[in-house]
């Protein structure tokens, strides 16, 4: 269950979050402790997408709803929150079009925070990049171009990642091809906060495991409890 | 050879007219906002020009020492205290606003400066020429703008396609909202654009008045002449651009030659002309 309070590296407290009228989150509140692997699930409009947009500051969130590394960040913009060490991998890769696949790497570093990840350590991770690092981005396959939002991401040396449904549209030969490098950016210290729809996937990267159910907090617990009953009664309520 | 010269003297006006461009396309490129109040800038730049040389004795060209960053200020506090607030999914409150920034230059103009026209002095430069050939000589002034423009195109281009500066333009024009989750400000990215269209417009706005005379009143026009170059050259693409500016300026200037009433009906033509036949323009950008 969650962190002794204090030790967590991201603090979720009761955030709400609405799209005009409607209302996507419902008092959630969520931790993630240090080098943590923590899955989130949950149907379709979930508010999955909603609750990692809220934490990377794309949505605006009340001021100590979002504590992360002990300072309240819900009312940061997204630009401050990256320089602080969170960055997100959108859903649907969202690479830059008119940018080379290294320039998407390069600007996803161009803070210069310090770190273990450099443009050399993102090529060893994903070697496929590397071969095709003057292309531009859009002459990537699905799952290069899920690499190279990933490499985006761990340009900015965060100590949070979070994965915005990283295995959607791709095979599953490149699904685990991908979850298998996964380790190697928790080895340097990062958290990841995982959000999936494959829960098989999901449930096996990570330590601990939220499903949301519109908009609440339907489960949470180690995802060696989250059993195939347990998941189902919270993804669809009983 | 009396075409060959008014071809030649068509291609260097192009130059100014490619400048104008430049920097309209520019802020489209990075933030889809259309400057309507563009031309207005041009002649802003022209006055604040005329003031630094009768203030301070400098020579026009001297004087974009201070013009420049004066208009790159003016550009960046105007996009971060007032346009920013205008952008949206929605094209159409940036246009309004332009459009009445463009009203209050012209009427502030008007009223500092009077509605006469003006000119900056540029001394023996002003008439200096060169003959390449039998009846077709070129003004040094005319080739320096024409050169100027170059250099400029080659500058954006090279900063748009080279530097992490211009990875930021890029980016965010892609994608405001990831731009923002790679730590990039949009609405500081767009202050530096419209800093850098001024820029733009400063030296372009000086060039044109060492040149020719201006008066309040003769923004709008340039405003025409730079969209035209534009949508002839093809969006989004900055050589392209320049091109665009030689062929309405080349029209313009054989319209001249036929009948002089004809100058600018004959560049409208030019322009219509393109839009019929190859709407994208002559080089569009290829997007993959």
């Amino acid at each position: 269950m969650p962190d002794p309070a204090g030790d967590a590296l991201l603090d979720v407290r009761a955030l709400d979050a609405r799209y005009g009228d409607f209302q996507a989150l419902f008092d959630v509140s969520i931790s993630v402790g240090r080098r943590e692997v923590v899955a989130i699930i949950g149907a379709n409009g979930a508010g999955k997408s909603t609750l990692l947009k809220c934490v990377a500051g794309l949505m605006p969130a009340r001021r100590d709803a979002i504590v992360f590394d002990g300072a309240p960040i819900g009312d940061l913009p997204a630009h401050r929150i990256v320089a602080r060490g969170i960055a997100l991998v959108p859903e649907g890769r969202r690479l830059f079009p008119s940018l080379s696949v290294e320039e998407n790497l390069l600007i996803g570093g161009q803070l210069g925070r310090p770190g273990f990840w450099t443009l050399a350590r993102i090529y060893e991770l994903f070697p496929a990049l590397a071969v095709r690092a003057r292309l531009p981005s859009t002459a990537l396959s699905g799952g290069e171009q899920q690499m190279a939002a990933l490499g985006r991401a761990l340009m900015a040396n965060p100590t949070l990642l979070l994965c915005d449904e990283i295995s959607l549209g791709l095979a599953p030969i490149v699904i685990r091809d991908i979850y298998a490098r996964l380790p190697a950016i928790v080895a340097q210290g990062t958290s990841l906060v995982i959000v999936e729809q494959d829960i098989a996937q999901a449930l096996a990267a990570a330590a601990r495991v939220y499903c949301l159910q519109e908009g609440r907090v339907a489960f949470a617990g180690a995802a060696r409890d989250a059993t195939r009953e347990a998941v189902a009664a919270a993804y669809f309520g009983t | 050879m009396e075409w060959t010269n008014t071809i030649v003297q068509g291609v260097l006006t192009g130059g100014l007219y490619a400048m104008f461009a430049a920097g309209l396309s520019l802020i489209f490129g990075v933030m889809r906002l259309v400057n309507i109040a563009h031309g207005d800038f041009i002649v802003l730049a022209a006055y604040l020009a005329l003031v630094v040389t009768e203030t301070l004795g400098l020579d026009p060209l001297v004087s974009l020492v201070i013009v420049i960053p004066l208009m790159a200020a003016i550009g960046y506090a105007l996009q971060r205290g007032l346009l920013n607030r205008t952008l949206g999914d929605d094209l159409l409150p940036p246009l309004l606003v332009t459009f009445g920034l463009s009203v209050i230059i012209q009427n502030g103009l008007l009223e500092l400066f009077t509605a006469d026209s003006r000119r900056l002095q540029a001394g023996a430069l002003e008439v200096a020429s060169f003959e390449v050939a039998r009846g077709v000589s070129i003004g040094v002034l005319p080739l320096l703008q024409f050169v100027a423009a170059v250099a400029v195109i080659g500058a954006l281009q090279a900063l748009f396609y080279r530097t992490a500066f211009g990875r930021a333009f890029r980016a965010t024009s892609d994608d405001p909202a990831v731009a923002r989750l790679v730590g990039l400000d949009n609405a500081h990215v767009f202050g530096l654009a419209m800093a850098l269209s001024l820029a733009v417009v400063a030296l372009a706005g000086v060039l044109l008045a060492v040149r020719a005379n201006f008066d309040p009143a003769i923004g709008p026009a340039r405003l025409i002449f730079g969209f035209e170059a534009v949508i002839i050259g093809g969006l989004g693409n900055l050589w392209g651009t320049l091109a665009g500016g030689i062929v309405l300026g080349v029209a313009q200037a054989i319209g001249a030659k036929l009948d002089p009433g004809w100058q600018l009906l004959a560049g409208h033509l030019a322009f219509l002309l393109v839009l019929a036949v190859k709407p994208e323009g002559l080089f569009p950008r290829i997007r993959a």
